[in-house]
């Protein structure tokens, strides 16, 4: 595996690390852009998921938005708002992704809020809270597991899935790859293949890690949750809601 | 492909009238028919590639799903693993995915659908899996009390009462799959993808790319009509049931 030894000679020279738009540089780069694309996603989907969930309402137009943006390709979104007035560069990018993170956040949230029990929320009423209240102390932390299950959904998406702007003459670590393809030296492709999927894996590492610090209550470890996550056909699945890349 | 490398002038979008070439000064619409029409034999082939490659990946994950699914149900000690590989999966980007592959396929299709099939493969395991744990354990224990065998219980019992989970999974993966398959730009083999790129290339034609998106997601929506029939088809107990 003369190709695999090559990339780990590459990933092994620091200078190709601290080198200006070396790995550090494109890291920090990625990083960036899909920070600024989740937070844009949660200013929008945090408030209109709380709003339709505590209310009830608008579970058909969740679904179709969750199944909708699972069949748009992120490519031709990424594409798309290149060449739209806005330019390609960094803002394209985020903007595309941000797009692609609000289903799994929006679903997620509304799914979260719906579940809360309505006799609960009577009960925290009739104990005389208000409802910025009961909406602070009583639902949010109930809702909580899922809207940060939907927050890590996203933003692990939108880490694995800014590698794809590199295609389209955007930043991150997706360059290393196509610029590894571009020359045919597969050593360069590979260790770029390696970098966007750790960083993928090392986001859903910590994310999972927050998301269990912020849950309130008996707190079991996020990877356990998976086993009792199956069932509940027909409801929207939160976890596997968007487009995986 | 050499094209993809390249990273294009920055003011060529950001000012369609201050061009470097000449096709910058010609209209730029978003959506051309005369496009479509005269490039219709192009579009058509790379549908076809597309639509190959999805069925091609859906129908092997599936066959590939269910043995793992059926196998996890049996064991605990088996669906802890298969599940939590399948979300590792799940999270390896694509384009990684697609470029830790050429070094064993080269550049052909078969790097594509090897890609697709790991993605689909995950997200039917999850759904069959839970589709047969769905399945009542009254239910399959009234039916070996009956003297039904074990291959005689899956099939008049756990397949139909698992086939709706069963359809809801073949459903998903096929969308997204269609979705995913536009990636395989990366070594050539994109499909309707190779459509936006290709415009992208193209000093940025608009038609073409819209043309390959527009074309993706109606695939997408033609796929997954054509499984909800399917479904409707396979289960007439549950219409009877609604009606």
């Amino acid at each position: 595996m003369s190709d695999f030894s090559r990339a780990l000679r590459y990933l092994n020279d620091p200078l190709n690390w601290s080198r200006p738009n070396g790995i550090t540089d494109l890291t920090l780069e990625h990083l960036g852009i899909s920070a600024a694309a989740v937070l844009a996603a949660m200013l929008v989907a945090l408030p209109v998921g709380t709003a339709l969930g505590t209310a009830r309402r608008g579970a058909g137009l969740v679904v179709v938005l969750s199944n909708v943006s699972r069949a748009v390709p992120t490519l031709a979104l990424l594409t798309l708002f290149a060449v739209s007035p806005i330019g390609f560069g960094n803002r394209a990018t985020a903007i595309a992704l941000a797009v692609f993170a609000v289903p799994p956040i929006l679903t997620n949230t509304f799914v979260g809020f719906r579940g809360v029990d309505p006799e609960v929320r009577e009960a925290s009423r009739g104990m005389g809270m208000s409802r910025g209240q009961v909406l602070a102390r009583v639902e949010l932390p109930l809702a909580l597991p899922l809207v940060m299950t939907g927050i890590r959904t996203a933003a692990v998406q939108v880490v694995a899935t800014a590698g794809l702007a590199a295609l389209v003459g955007g930043g991150g670590l997706g360059r290393i790859v196509n610029l590894g393809f571009g020359q045919q030296d597969y050593g360069v492709m590979i260790a770029g293949a390696i970098l966007v999927a750790g960083l993928a894996l090392l986001a859903e590492l910590v994310l999972a890690l927050v998301s269990w610090a912020a849950t309130p209550g008996p707190r079991r470890l996020p990877f356990l949750r998976a086993r009792t996550a199956g069932g509940g056909v027909g409801v929207p699945e939160p976890t596997a809601s968007g487009v995986p890349l | 492909m050499t094209s993809l490398g390249a990273r294009p002038l920055q003011d060529a979008v950001s000012d369609p009238a201050v061009g470097v070439l000449a096709v910058d000064e010609a209209p730029n619409p978003w959506f051309r028919p005369s496009y479509v029409r005269d490039n219709w034999d192009t579009i058509l082939a790379y549908a076809g590639e597309h639509v190959r490659l999805t069925v091609a990946a859906v129908v092997i994950g599936a066959a590939l799903a269910l043995p793992l699914a059926l196998a996890a149900r049996r064991s605990r000690l088996l669906s802890a693993p298969v599940l939590g590989l399948s979300t590792v999966v799940y999270t390896i980007p694509s384009l990684a995915m697609f470029a830790l592959l050429v070094p064993f396929t080269g550049l052909s299709s078969t790097t594509v659908l090897v890609g697709l099939v790991a993605y689909s493969l995950v997200i039917l395991v999850r759904n069959f899996l839970a589709g047969l744990q769905g399945v009542p354990d009254d239910v399959r224990e009234a039916a070996r009390g009956m003297g039904l065998s074990g291959a005689q219980t899956f099939w008049r019992v756990d397949l139909p009462l698992a086939l709706p989970a069963f359809m809801a999974g073949l459903r998903i993966a096929t969308v997204s799959t269609v979705a995913l398959t536009t990636v395989g730009v990366l070594v050539g083999h994109g499909g309707l993808g190779q459509l936006i790129t290709g415009g992208f290339a193209a000093n940025f034609y608009r038609a073409e790319i819209v043309t390959g998106a527009v074309g993706c997601v109606l695939l997408a929506l033609a796929a997954d009509l054509l499984l909800a029939g399917v479904e409707r088809l396979l289960t007439p107990w549950a219409r009877a049931a609604r009606a």
